[in-house]
């Protein structure tokens, strides 16, 4: 009789939000891979429809406790462009700094809290925090560096309110941020060690096949700004994403999948953005990246968290620049006029690209959104993934293949309530 | 003596709201001094919000178990929540997770009091339960008393 396993977890725990993923093996071999995402789809683009255009950065905020900065990013982006607004220099920066602090905040919350126990045993990070409380002390002081920035900046620590079409409420003074140099400075201090700590880990073989998609900036580390490109050799406008990409909906899942429209499944998030802009970090993220192993050659998703930790150390850096060149604009913003038309933004989220399209009338109501956010995007590429861990693994019994699943799931970071926006795993054998 | 009141919850998913609706109800008669905080997705937060206090009382929505609305009352300053009692399902981190590692890492406040009241419907965007909305006052008004009383006890 042929063995058929089904591994299955209902409950996918340390990824944000919750889902379920299945594996169905028929003697030895990997029949299905999938992951379930439960939760009302849609739910933000319909809430959307008949709102100010003024209003998006606040609602879309709240679409992530993680990641807001990075859909009010996208959002102003999006509403700027069709309204042919460019913030100025200061504000720009301010944004970028902002970012870095969502990127501090979301990456040492999944190396140090999430993805680190993985390769260390524990079931978590309570368990790791029995065993090493130094270490895991340093990975919440990282994490509060991020807090404190956002609150700064954002006007509080999470969902930020302090970003509106055009710039901000309210901007820091250059004393307000000279504030943050010292706890930044420990920040890229403790994300040095932490490069140092992960780089350690052992890491199964593994390579991503699929193409990479981040977005690239002549002077920059792509973050809140730049076009999209692919390692394929794809390089677009965020107003040709929706030529380039396409989302279908799948029986299953909530949440729609994407694919290039050619069939391509891609991948993005860290590892693309190291493959697309590695040279763009600065010199101090890209000695740590030498040190720690990984470079833009790196495919192995089990060294993303290698990849994060040198990201950390590029956001401390940067956030600690933009502190250092900052000069209060004149105004907090610029006035914004609607303008009927579509508009379109895009911006890196820690876990990758998030795209937001928006269509006004003249009065600047929104007649229609779409949002894609990274976890959407990576679904496929997750799966495939998935598919070719389990093929070199079939030979570990179940409870040892379901948490190399698990980890390989966390390779990704996914953000399960941001993709619909909700994640539990099955391993079948059949 | 420093007090801290924390409601955890989303308030966009149902009865997830319950514990943000307590605090910013208790947040009206409680002595100007103490401190109340709403945590809406990253329980992580919840270290950082009692660090150096001497009673913190938390109130948090707690999974479906056939009576929406039942209030649970439960001193977490030297042991551990009954285990998935509380809905950590959205977050990446459960308040029973989040509580352990704060003991973990020597960072409780010196008295810790979880408040939970069952809930019936999480549904983004969905309303919470009546039973729940008529559990919100009482619930509310015990979390003043407590407070009011350990920081009277103090005093003395």
């Amino acid at each position: 009789m042929a063995d058929r396993r089904t591994i299955r977890t209902d409950y996918l725990a340390r990824v944000e939000g919750e889902g379920a993923m299945t594996v169905v093996l028929d003697d030895g071999r990997v029949e299905d891979v999938e992951l379930r995402i439960f939760e009302p789809p849609r739910f933000f683009e319909a809430f959307l429809r008949g709102r100010s255009f003024r209003e998006a950065p606040d609602i879309t905020a709240r679409i992530c406790g993680i990641c807001p900065v990075a859909y009010q990013t996208s959002a102003v982006n999006a509403l700027e462009r069709l309204c042919g607004i460019e913030v100025p220099e200061p504000i720009r920066m301010l944004r970028r700094l902002l970012y870095c602090a969502e990127w501090i905040e979301s990456h040492a919350l999944h190396v140090y809290m999430l993805h680190a126990p993985d390769f260390l045993g524990f079931d978590g990070a309570v368990e790791l925090a029995r065993v090493a409380p130094d270490v895991v002390a340093r990975g919440l002081a990282l994490k509060r560096t991020g807090n404190d920035v956002m609150a700064l900046l954002g006007g509080r620590e999470i969902h930020p309110i302090n970003v509106r079409v055009g710039g901000f409420y309210r901007v820091p003074s250059v004393r307000e941020l000279r504030a943050l140099v010292d706890p930044l400075e420990r920040a890229r201090e403790a994300a040095l060690e932490t490069v140092r700590w992960t780089a350690g880990f052992d890491f199964p073989d593994r390579e991503v096949e699929c193409d990479l998609v981040a977005l690239v900036h002549p002077s920059e580390y792509a973050i809140e700004r730049g076009r999209i490109r692919s390692t394929a050799g794809l390089e677009i406008d965020a107003a040709e994403y929706d030529e380039h990409f396409v989302e279908e909906h799948v029986e299953r899942s909530n949440a729609l999948h994407s694919r290039l429209r050619d069939g391509g499944v891609y991948l993005c998030g860290p590892l693309a953005r190291f493959a697309l802009g590695f040279d763009k970090l600065s010199p101090l993220a890209r000695d740590a990246a030498h040190e720690g192993g990984v470079d833009g050659a790196c495919r192995n998703p089990f060294r993303s968290v290698v990849v994060r930790s040198v990201e950390l150390v590029y956001a401390c850096d940067e956030a600690l620049r933009l502190v250092d060149a900052y000069e209060e604009p004149d105004e907090p913003y610029v006035a914004v006029e609607p303008a009927a038309g579509t508009g379109y933004g895009v911006s890196e989220a820690p876990r990758g690209l998030l795209y937001h399209r928006y269509r006004l009338d003249a009065e600047g109501t929104i007649l229609d959104a779409k949002i894609v956010p990274p976890t959407s995007q990576n679904q496929l590429a997750i799966e495939a993934d998935l598919r070719g861990v389990v093929a070199a693994n079939t030979g570990l019994d179940d409870d040892a293949l379901r948490a190399l699943c698990e980890q390989a799931i966390r390779n990704h970071d996914p953000c399960i309530s941001c993709a619909t926006h909700f994640l539990s795993l099955v391993v079948e054998r059949r | 003596m420093r007090a801290v009141l924390i409601g955890v919850g989303n308030r966009l998913r149902g009865d997830d709201g319950a514990g943000p609706a307590v605090a910013e109800l208790a947040r009206r008669t409680l002595p100007s001094g103490v401190c109340v905080v709403t945590c809406e997705e990253e329980p992580s937060r919840l270290i950082e919000s009692w660090r150096s206090a001497d009673v913190a009382v938390l109130v948090d929505a707690l999974e479906p178990a056939g009576a929406p609305g039942a209030v649970w009352r439960f001193d977490a300053t030297g042991r551990a929540l009954p285990a998935r009692s509380f809905r950590s399902s959205t977050h990446a981190f459960g308040v029973g997770e989040t509580i352990e590692l704060a003991r973990a890492l020597g960072t409780l406040p010196r008295r810790l009091i979880v408040y939970g009241i069952e809930g019936a419907v999480f549904d983004a965007g969905s309303a919470m339960t009546e039973e729940v909305v008529q559990a919100l006052e009482g619930v509310a008004r015990r979390i003043v008393d407590e407070i009011e009383e350990a920081t009277c006890t103090s005093a003395r």
